[in-house]
């Protein structure tokens, strides 16, 4: 029997603790009588759609997770991927958005703080960070709010752990004025054969708590962020969490000298769900149980219930389980580093998890059925209605406008387009010593020291092609993230992936996710770039309207000789601008098409994988000959705005003299389309017939544009733009709407 | 020669200034732990490098004036041994009082990451010797506290003693406002003590020390030092 004051279960209880009905039934037929408040408790974190992914699992199956890369798929705490040389990169992107739009600085804080130990937990020492984030219109003062605390809290935790913030992406769109988006993202490097797992395997070893005291915040987190925000939301900061990167640096130190023993059996973070979810999915997968004493986890506050220490959501804490006999040892690392270290529990061979609190055992439950066993739904689908009309968009209706000049200044100066600089200069993006492309260009590139080697790394996602349609939309974040890696002169390896949607239980919102999923599937296969890790979330809803579908791909790329990377700025006066891919006359779901004409419509542009690749091989077997200055993709804004950047997004901005050939088509659609599978170089003038050679092996469309010089941009007699005008509009978009 | 490198709970360029020591200029170099009272005479210089020792916590360099390692830091500035504070190390030298002033807050309130320009001011100390007087260098600068502060007569000290190393600067040297990056009086960066062999600096010479990193401007202070050691004057 187990020792718990009787509270009734009503049905009452059960609704507030996100369980259904059926749900409800589903716990009662498992243990074969009534749940405590703890029992019920621990069910609620555990089959919260944040911690089972109840309503995804169905579509995530699909995914392409396997190739000689990949060292470990998703299901751990992070994907790992072989870089050769004896090393790999662990990375992993994760959500924390419900959090940070009630609490914008710790929200995001905490989200970079669980991130990186999601990673050190593999054995990886965390290398560098990127963030990928969605903000509602700017003109509200509480969105300026929102982004000044979020950068805040990004740079306020990464900064104090020493991880660098290399880069990142940022968007800002009505649909997310009731649910912005925080995706953070980290890369660490560790030994291929040392890479720790969540296992508690070993009858009677013990089951060890690292890190911060357990405290009273975050309780229900998991649950608060599987649920939809309404009027009421701002009352649920204090189930936000409050981070101390300070300890999660000591906690990192003391974990990685730890893992330098042989002492470890298995390491899990506690995250979303703390120590429930922690201990239960180490006994999972190692098919045993564990006997846990409540009364010897380390606590904060006084007169803490059993309820609250399983469902605290406090930051920076860890659960291991290490070899028996090895206590002492473990002990002396962690009060070398002042943290606390407490034998929380054992190992056991029953399967259950036993709660035991001054001898008794408070909670009592079968850890398969609770881990595995979580309900899984193949929720109704349905297209949207709305999408025939939006997808329809006759160019002969648009009014061509007379002034490019304005156009051009007016694109560089959105906030979706201009200079992140104020961003990211909060960030420290340089510590480590490793940042061998700066935030500013396609892709991160850093080394890694001790060999000749460069790992790249970007996050992208056009969530307005997404949401016009999200098979093509999602194929067009695989394909942009390895074009901005190739840009910078990496080969695609592997991807991560924050799927951000709105209510699942909405068969449109449903139609979507696995739309998105299956262009995310296609495309991987397409680069040969597996999901190896990734997060989903869902309910990014307020009364009723969704964010756009927002698939957020982070992927990660290798330079075998680092000395050959590439960035996106013009370099010599004299150089010859060359276009890879070629311009068609597509205006949907465009920058310019919102910017200009205050439209979202129209069907995305066009992927052409095929096409695609070859450009990509293209670009990387140029810049690997070593001829290229500059390499740039060409996103939103199209090609005036891909070339706008390169003559300014340098040191030392340079102008450029351009000829378009142009047969019949619109100017808007030619210099502002956003047409994909365009990477525009500069090269010295005596590489061009190399250049022509290796585009015509791979049968690559490939067009001169002109040549970098002068003071202006000038593109035919339609552009004729100072450089100093566009690096003014670009420089100040950001930093003029947040002061 | 021989580098010494502290580590505090919560330094993170340790790493960094021992790749430059020990593998750039090829010397050899240790971490330094803070907990213990080891004697540091068998170092030649002795770097406290950045991070945020103790989180920053209460303020920057506060609490770890209370380390133990600090005395022994002391009683080796003042036995003549060479110490760099970098970013966190100029601020805790400064709360140890090895250095005179304070480090405010940020002008801009924000943490500011990038690549600044500076004025060597002074070539003659262990530290600069590499440099030519009134050279322009660029080092990046990372950091939520750099306003550097003091009074008239602290700073009339400083500068009839060529205390002050480095100022903030346009490309071309001048030492304007608009160079300033977080507020610093008289564009200070950087300042050394009377007797010349302790030196605090707010930007970081061991992220520019390296081609790779496409910038070499801080290189010159691990050589000034190299030189100054293996061929003492």
């Amino acid at each position: 029997m187990l020792a718990m004051e009787k509270i009734e279960i009503t049905d009452e209880i059960v609704e507030s603790h996100g369980l259904s009905k059926e749900e409800y039934e589903k716990v009662l037929q498992i243990l074969g009588r009534e749940p405590n408040m703890v029992e019920l408790g621990i069910f609620s974190v555990m089959w919260s759609e944040h911690c089972s992914y109840k309503s995804s699992r169905v579509h995530l199956k699909n995914f392409p997770t396997e190739g000689p890369q990949v060292i470990q798929g998703p299901g751990e705490n992070a994907g790992v991927v072989d870089i050769g040389d004896g090393l790999a990169v662990a990375f992993k992107m994760e959500s924390h958005n419900h959090p940070s739009f009630i609490e914008p600085y710790q929200g995001a804080a905490t989200g970079v703080g669980g991130i990186m130990r999601d990673v050190f937990t593999m054995g990886a020492r965390p290398v560098a960070n990127l963030n990928s984030l969605r903000f509602g219109n700017l003109d509200l003062p509480k969105h300026k709010y929102l982004l000044k605390g979020v950068v805040a809290g990004i740079a306020g935790y990464g900064n104090c752990m020493g991880v660098p913030t290399v880069g990142g992406e940022v968007y800002f769109d009505d649909c997310y004025n009731g649910n912005i988006l925080v995706n953070a993202f980290t890369l660490g490097i560790v030994k291929s054969d040392k890479i720790f797992k969540g296992y508690a395997s070993g009858i009677g070893n013990p089951v060890i708590y690292v890190g911060s005291k357990t405290g009273r915040d975050g309780i229900h987190g998991a649950t608060m962020a599987s649920e939809e925000f309404d009027e009421g939301s701002e009352e649920k900061r204090p189930t936000v969490q409050v981070g101390d990167p300070f300890t999660e640096k000591l906690l990192l130190e003391a974990c990685l000298e730890l893992m330098k023993t042989d002492y470890i059996i298995g390491i899990q973070d506690m995250g979303a769900a703390g120590l429930t979810s922690s201990s239960f999915e180490m006994a999972s997968r190692a098919g045993t149980g564990i006997e846990m004493y409540l009364d010897e986890v380390p606590r904060r506050e006084e007169g803490m219930t059993p309820y609250e220490i399983m469902l605290s959501e406090s930051q920076e804490r860890m659960l291991m389980v290490v070899k028996k006999g090895c206590e002492d040892k473990v002990r002396a690392i962690f009060d070398k580093w002042d943290l606390d270290c407490a034998v929380v529990g054992k190992v056991t061979d029953d399967g259950i998890m036993r709660l035991m609190e001054k001898g008794v055992a408070v909670a009592e439950l079968p850890i398969d059925p609770l881990a595995e066993g979580a309900p899984v739904y193949s929720r109704p689908m349905s297209r949207p209605e709305y999408l025939d009309e939006l997808s329809s968009l006759d160019l002969s209706t648009l009014k061509i406008p007379s002034d490019m000049n304005q156009v051009l200044v007016d694109l560089l100066d959105s906030p979706n387009i201009g200079s992140r600089r104020w961003i990211y200069n909060q960030y420290d993006h340089m510590v480590r010593t490793d940042t061998v492309t700066l935030p500013g260009s396609d892709a991160a590139v850093i080394r890694v020291k001790g060999t000749d080697k460069g790992v790249a790394m970007t996050v992208n996602c056009n969530s307005r092609y997404c949401y016009l349609d999200p098979y093509v939309g999602s194929m067009i974040a695989v394909a942009e993230n390895a074009r901005n890696l190739v840009c910078s002169g990496a080969k695609p390896l592997a991807i991560t992936d924050c799927l951000n949607f709105g209510n699942p239980e909405k068969p449109e919102i449903m139609w979507q996710f696995a739309e998105a999923v299956r262009g995310l599937s296609d495309a991987c296969k397409a680069f040969d770039t597996p999901v190896v890790s990734g997060n989903v979330s869902l309910y990014n809803e307020t009364k009723g309207e969704a964010i756009y579908p927002t698939p957020t791909v982070g992927m990660v790329g290798l330079l075998e000789n680092v000395n050959l990377h590439s960035t996106q700025y013009f370099k010599n006066k004299g150089d010859i601008i060359v276009l890879l891919g070629k311009n068609r006359s597509e205006l949907g779901g465009s920058e310019y098409l919102k910017i200009v004409h205050g439209l979202v419509k129209g069907p995305p542009p066009v992927l052409d994988l095929k096409l695609e690749r070859l450009v990509q091989k293209t670009c990387l077997e140029a810049i690997a000959a070593g001829i290229v200055e500059s390499s740039h993709d060409c996103a939103e804004g199209g090609l005036a705005v891909a070339l706008s950047e390169g003559c300014i997004s340098g040191d030392k901005p340079m102008g450029a003299n351009i000829e378009l050939y142009n047969e019949g088509q619109r100017w808007d659609a030619l210099l502002f389309g956003e047409s994909q599978s365009r990477i525009v170089l500069s090269l010295n003038r005596r590489h061009i017939d190399k250049l022509e050679e290796i585009a015509c092996n791979n049968e690559t469309p490939l067009e001169v544009l002109g040549e970098v010089g002068g003071d202006h941009l000038l593109i035919d007699d339609k552009i004729n733009v100072a450089i100093e005008d566009l690096q003014k509009a670009w420089r100040e978009s950001l930093e003029s709407r947040v002061s | 020669m021989k580098f010494g490198v502290i580590v505090f709970p919560g330094s993170n360029c340790d790493h960094d200034c021992y790749h430059v020591a020990k593998h750039v200029m090829g010397q050899e170099t240790d971490y330094i732990w803070h907990k213990g009272r080891p004697s540091l005479e068998s170092y030649d210089c002795v770097i406290i490098p950045g991070g945020f020792s103790y989180g920053d916590y209460l303020r920057p360099g506060a609490i770890a004036r209370y380390s133990p390692i600090t005395d022994e830091i002391k009683k080796y500035a003042e036995g003549g041994g060479l110490v760099i504070g970098i970013c966190n190390g100029f601020q805790i030298l400064i709360e140890t009082g090895l250095l005179p002033g304070v480090l405010m807050r940020n002008r801009s309130l924000k943490f500011i990451c990038e690549d600044v320009y500076l004025k060597v001011e002074s070539s003659d100390t262990p530290f600069t010797s590499e440099y030519s007087a009134d050279e322009v260098v660029k080092i990046p600068i990372a950091h939520h506290d750099g306003n550097y502060f003091a009074d008239m007569d602290t700073l009339k000290k400083l500068k009839q003693n060529n205390q002050i190393i480095f100022r903030y600067s346009t490309a071309d040297g001048e030492t304007s406002v608009e160079a300033n990056p977080n507020g610093s009086l008289l564009n200070i960066a950087g300042i050394c003590n009377e007797k010349r062999n302790v030196l605090g600096m707010m930007p970081h010479p061991e992220r520019c020390a390296e081609g790779i990193l496409g910038n070499e401007d801080g290189k010159k202070i691990f050589e000034s030092i190299v030189k100054r050691v293996m061929q003492p004057c």
